[in-house]
């Protein structure tokens, strides 16, 4: 469902030439429930983006739902972030003016959808914030929001969920009920892909990619 | 996205820093505020202007002595008309209703202990006629008057107030340079149409004043009102034969008078109307262009604040368009509800001038529109710039952003 073949990305700063990711070949089937650990440096927010169609490798090919994205332009691919990407941030990134429905409300929009808001909430209420649609971020707390940002992300019903450090601003507990929406989702057959250092995580996780220096360093599928 | 939703966005954005945008909504307000004033005492001088035409009567000509100078500017004291000139058109000249001589000097004004300087127009009985220039009290003179030289005055209503206030003023005798004139009549209050008051003069007979006041045999107009509109210039043309023939003037020769109608006065006193419009909407413009700098400058700030949301909007899926969008109208929604509310200010503000500086103002449609118009083009203009730059943003620096 996913192939990276090869990808490279070389950023420059100044003069200096930073190689990121130094030719990643990688493969996650559908449904598949995946962590991507390494230090920080090592490569794996860069992949992230590209995996999320934020950002374009240098070099190197991915295909999505066997879509190659490599020639397509910045509509195209807002338009799979769009529609099959659901990216959850460590810092929520919620829009702080707007109240829990209408940030999940805007993926819907931006894909031209007019009857938003019965989708929405039941989607809300799919993440266990039925209560709180009206309320604004701030007044939601960490875990509430974090269910915000995953509403967000599946409403369109994407084929990948992208999270970076999920629980990274979450206590524990909170932690592991944002881990266990997670599983929800991969056992309703969506593809979750977690950038995390929290080995905890990690072990929950069936499949464990660790990246170093830009490089796949260890997969534990070709382990098994 | 749909429109209200955008529309809904934008105004959100406005609302959430309520301050910032009244302030730079009050730059649209002031510049398209002004317009509207500034068109509308424009507009004003022109409707005076028409009135005026209506009141003299587009079929009078004016025959004054010296060559043709724009804007009645003359050099020397130029005496070559007479009242015989005056009697020749009289004669000569068929398709003519009806012909007044003028003749104004400047003399003192005295009634009991009160005195004033005044112009003194010397003239015929047909001058009220021609000129439009009714009686309102008493009679003024006749023929026999003029051929008599009597010394009798009929005075202007500003004349009258200086020296009889809300007191009887006909049958009274008053001094002109020292000699007694009775006073005979009372004109009506035409009212100050331009730079010069015409109910600040008095009139005499022609023959007194020549001949008795200010021994001056010269004449400074003639007016002559032609029967039909039609062939007000086949008159000015006969006019300016039978006194080129008379003045013995060669051909070839520039004319020693000239022949001015009303509807070339009124030509010349409508651009400069228009002039003064376009000078004031020019100022007036140049408010509303300070306007659309600040609605830049604020959109450039608000887009840099809200990099991080406009991060989150691409990676949900919007496009760069609708990131383009979205700025743009933020911009043009605060520009319009600038413009709407300028329109309504510089009505108030052309209601106020009317009110209180007897300024007739109007505010037209077209105004309206211009006004609304020009904030919309602002809008755009200076609204663009921002939104490129939102739009152009790199969706992963723009979620990093702090």
């Amino acid at each position: 469902m996913i192939e990276v073949n090869d990808l490279k990305k070389t950023y420059s700063i100044g003069k200096i030439e930073v190689h990121a990711l130094r030719g990643i070949t990688l493969k996650i089937r559908k449904g598949e429930f995946m962590a991507i650990m390494g230090p920080s440096g090592s490569g794996k927010s860069t992949l992230m983006n590209i995996l999320g169609c934020l950002d374009r490798p240098t070099e190197g090919s991915y295909t999505l739902d066997q879509v190659h994205l490599d020639n397509l332009g910045d509509d195209e691919l807002a338009s799979i972030r769009n529609r099959k990407i659901g990216f959850v941030f460590q810092t929520f990134n919620l829009l702080s003016r707007n109240t829990a429905l209408e940030n999940v409300e805007l993926p819907l929009l931006y894909a031209g959808f007019t009857d938003t808001k019965n989708t929405a909430l039941k989607t809300l209420e799919d993440v266990g914030l039925a209560g709180r649609v009206n309320h604004r971020p701030n007044e939601l707390s960490g875990g509430e929001r974090q269910r915000v940002a995953i509403a967000r992300a599946i409403v369109l019903n994407p084929s990948l969920i992208l999270a970076d450090e999920p629980t990274g601003n979450l206590d524990s507990g909170t932690g592991n009920e944002i881990l266990k929406l997670f599983e929800w989702l991969n056992e309703k057959g969506t593809t979750v892909v977690i950038v995390t250092h929290e080995r905890e995580i990690a072990m929950k996780c069936r499949r464990t990619v660790y990246t170093r220096d830009g490089l796949i360093q260890r997969d534990s599928a070709a382990e098994n | 996205m749909l429109f209200w939703q955008v529309i809904k966005v934008a105004l959100r954005g406005i609302m959430a820093n309520k301050t910032r945008s009244f302030l730079t909504m009050l730059g649209i307000i002031i510049g398209v505020g002004a317009i509207i004033a500034m068109l509308s005492i424009g507009e004003g001088a022109k409707r005076q202007v028409t009135q005026s035409i209506q009141r003299f009567g587009t079929n009078l000509l004016r025959v004054s002595p010296g060559a043709a100078r724009i804007g009645h500017v003359r050099t020397g004291a130029v005496e070559t008309l007479t009242r015989k000139d005056t009697q020749a058109i009289r004669e000569k000249i068929p398709q003519i209703r009806l012909v007044a001589p003028s003749v104004r000097n400047m003399a003192q004004v005295k009634y009991a202990n009160k005195n004033a300087t005044t112009s003194v127009t010397g003239t015929t009985p047909e001058f009220t006629d021609v000129n439009s220039f009714p009686v309102a009290a008493g009679h003024f003179f006749n023929k026999t008057d003029v051929k008599v030289m009597r010394k009798v005055v009929a005075l202007g209503t500003t004349v009258k107030q200086e020296l009889f206030g809300e007191g009887v003023a006909i049958g009274k005798y008053i001094k002109l340079n020292g000699v007694n004139f009775m006073v005979i009549a009372i004109m009506e209050s035409k009212g100050q149409s331009s730079w010069r008051d015409p109910d600040n003069q008095v009139f005499i007979p022609v023959t007194t004043s020549q001949k008795r006041l200010f021994k001056r045999d010269s004449i400074d107009a003639i007016y002559v009102q032609v029967e039909s509109v039609e062939n007000i210039n086949e008159v000015k043309e006969s006019i300016e034969r039978l006194l080129r023939r008379r003045h013995r003037i060669p051909d070839g020769v520039e004319s020693d008078f000239h022949i001015r109608d009303y509807t070339e006065f009124v030509t010349a006193l409508r651009e400069i109307g228009q002039t003064f419009t376009i000078l004031l909407g020019g100022i007036a413009a140049v408010s509303l262009l300070v306007g659309g700098i600040g609605v830049m400058n604020i959109m450039l700030v608000s887009v840099t604040e809200r990099t991080r949301e406009i991060g989150i909007r691409m990676a949900v899926g919007a496009r760069r368009r609708d990131i383009l969008r979205q700025f743009l109208i933020e911009a043009l929604v605060m520009t319009l509800l600038g413009g709407i509310t300028g329109i309504a200010v510089g009505g108030a503000i052309s209601y106020g001038i009317s009110y209180f500086g007897k300024w007739e103002t109007v505010v037209t449609p077209f105004s309206i529109f211009l006004a609304f118009f020009f904030s919309l083009l602002v809008g755009v203009v200076f609204g663009i710039y921002p939104a490129r730059k939102a739009s152009f943003m790199d969706p992963i620096e723009a979620l990093r952003y702090e």
